[in-house]
């Protein structure tokens, strides 16, 4: 099993050295950067300024079907899925392909103060969250979970960094 | 069931609740729907007010003929709000407005989840309820711990506001979470404030959250802790740190609910239940002016005291050979057991840490650990027998424990030569033996 990292309009090397870190521990498999180079410009919608999650997933399940393990595209670029104003990220329940925004987990977006401490701890929770989608997780109903749904920053903040017992035996980490 | 003529819609919805774990189903129109909804029950229907056909608004008068305890949450475009209001005094239970903001989709869902306690919700889910009734660690067989649980079961089932008191590292923060989740709040967040770990300014933001423009970089509006409580439970821990001022607006808001976020005139109300912590003696704080006293009545009407692990040794096994599994399992290591002898050092321990510190030091015997079993040279006090440690006990008893013991050592236990550097008469020195339990290595 191997986890690829692909940032897409995601510059920050800093950041993703220590998820890839991060994430070997937590699942203890090969994690790599993978380099999609994916046009996603036609998930851009004009009239909202954001891109539309489930497309970017399309165009990526199109253009990387020979390649090993999951895939994670992470992306500064806001996302969305119409029926909603934003997303932090999507992921195929039970599949190999995910997608996450950093956009508006940094702490700027809300208050202009710079918080990299809070902002990593973010991307990992969101990170840890999508992937555990991909690996058939549902959301948890544990607010320690990282598996438990957030639809605000507050709740990013809120919910644990790390799945529960429950979770982790439903994906074998324990 | 998710009823939009539009693909995207129905998809984007499907995965938003089959990631919550419902069942769900969709159809295209009104028609297939009602087609549906003859052959199943449904408890929830997402409904869309304008598709071709029947439309929505037609069809939620037939979908309540045939369930009327059915929930219809409608889906509106904004221009059409007015007819969503004409909706709700239909039978409708809210309506939404695309696209929709994620937390307020989630809000109205709980909210009709809590109303109607939705029958849909999968085996699994109701599997992980029961599991979560108690945190993994809080546990004990000890009488203290059987009635700590006993307490918790008593208060969690009300909303009375909760002060948990005890030493730092005893779990205050466990019992709190073993309370909401045995509350009927558990579907709502636990919001834990840290009062003690944040200057004035930033424990108000923290608390009340702030508008838009409050202050230079504001850039949007910041919901509190307070309001993200609303429906659960706020945790304030290390209640007895908090400022005078600090104390004022808490007292205000606990007593109505009520407050106003920084930067912000409209009140906002919000239903919360309030556990507070401290290890602090407030009684004191309150006699030295330090605490106000109506705040301490106000928080001070249930009190759990969670006692230190000195006090309860018993728990010092079950606990140890928990910590033991969960480490050795997260670092992938065969560590099965803790020696005897490790377990007497362990059970003798007076850890002024707490259950904290014996989590740390079992963690990091699995660290170092290597063969099958913990053993004396895994823990982390053993090369400094007799339990002394370089601690943050500042008390004249453990300093006097360690430079004694030192004395010793240095003096191959040698009690005549020891009594007189120490400049006590022999007998006083086997005396202090005996009293801080000092045993040659």
């Amino acid at each position: 099993m191997k986890i690829n990292l692909a940032p897409i309009k995601f510059s920050n090397k800093a950041f993703l050295e220590r998820l890839i870190r991060d994430l070997k521990n937590v699942f203890q498999v090969n994690i790599e950067i993978l380099d999609l180079f994916l046009d996603i410009s036609d998930s851009y919608s004009a009239e909202r300024k954001q891109f539309y999650s489930t497309k970017i997933l399309e165009t990526a399940i199109k253009n990387t079907g020979q390649t090993e393990g999951k895939i994670l595209i992470i992306t500064e670029m806001d996302l969305y899925v119409p029926v909603l104003t934003f997303v932090f990220g999507e992921a195929q329940l039970n599949g190999k392909y995910s997608v996450i925004s950093s956009c508006r987990l940094h702490e700027e977006f809300y208050t202009g103060h710079t918080n990299n401490e809070l902002f990593y701890e973010r991307l990992l929770k969101e990170t840890l969250h999508e992937l555990g989608h991909n690996f058939g997780l549902l959301h948890c109903l544990d607010w320690d979970c990282v598996m438990h749904s957030s639809n605000s920053i507050e709740e990013v903040d809120i919910k644990g960094l790390s799945y529960c017992g429950h979770c982790r035996k439903e994906i074998n980490l324990l | 069931m998710i009823v939009d003529d539009e693909k995207i819609v129905r998809e984007s919805l499907y995965h938003w609740f089959s990631d919550e774990g419902y069942d769900v189903d969709t159809a295209e129109s009104a028609e297939n729907a009602l087609k549906k909804f003859d052959k199943d029950k449904f408890d929830l229907v997402l409904l869309d007010m304008k598709m071709p056909g029947m439309s929505g608004l037609d069809l939620l008068p037939k979908l309540k003929q045939i369930d009327e305890d059915c929930f219809v949450i409608l889906i509106t475009a904004y221009a059409s709000v007015p007819s969503a209001i004409q909706a709700l005094k239909e039978g409708a239970f809210d309506y939404i407005t695309k696209p929709v903001d994620p937390e307020e989709l989630n809000h109205i869902v709980k909210n009709a989840i809590q109303q109607k306690k939705l029958k849909t919700e999968n085996e699994e889910l109701k599997t992980k309820i029961e599991e979560l009734i108690m945190p993994d660690n809080l546990i004990g067989e000890s009488i203290q711990m059987k009635k700590i649980f006993e307490m918790i079961n008593t208060v969690a089932q009300t909303d009375t506001t909760v002060l948990i008191r005890g030493e730092s590292g005893t779990g205050k923060e466990l019992v709190a979470k073993a309370i909401h989740l045995n509350s009927k709040r558990k579907y709502f967040p636990l919001v834990t404030v840290n009062c003690g770990a944040m200057p004035d300014t930033l424990l108000e933001t923290e608390l009340f959250g702030h508008e838009k423009g409050a202050f230079t970089g504001a850039h949007y509006r910041r919901k509190g802790k307070f309001e993200m409580a609303n429906g659960g439970t706020i945790f304030l821990d290390e209640i007895g740190t908090i400022s005078a001022k600090m104390q004022v607006d808490l007292l205000r808001v606990i007593e109505s609910r009520k407050f106003n976020r920084v930067g912000g005139n409209d009140v906002i109300e919000s239903d919360f239940r309030v556990i507070a912590a401290t290890n602090e003696q407030l009684e004191n704080l309150v006699k030295e002016g330090k605490f106000r006293e109506d705040l301490y009545y106000r928080l001070n009407v249930f009190t759990l005291f969670v006692p230190p692990l000195r006090e309860r040794k018993e728990d010092i096994p079950i606990l140890a050979n928990f910590f033991r599994q969960k480490y050795a399992t997260m670092m992938n290591k065969n560590i099965k057991s803790i020696s005897a002898e490790a377990m007497k050092f362990l059970t003798e321990h007076e850890w002024r840490g707490n259950v904290r510190e014996l989590e740390n030091a079992i963690e990091r015997a699995i660290v170092v650990g290597k063969k099958e079993i913990i053993g004396n040279e895994d823990l982390p006090f053993s090369h400094i027998s007799n339990n002394i440690e370089d601690g943050d006990d500042k008390s004249l008893g453990a300093n006097e424990k360690k430079y004694i013991y030192r004395i010793l050592k240095e003096n191959g236990w040698n009690i005549s030569r020891s009594a007189e550097i120490l400049e006590i008469d022999r007998v006083t020195l086997y005396n202090k033996i005996n009293k801080y339990g000092l045993k040659k290595d």
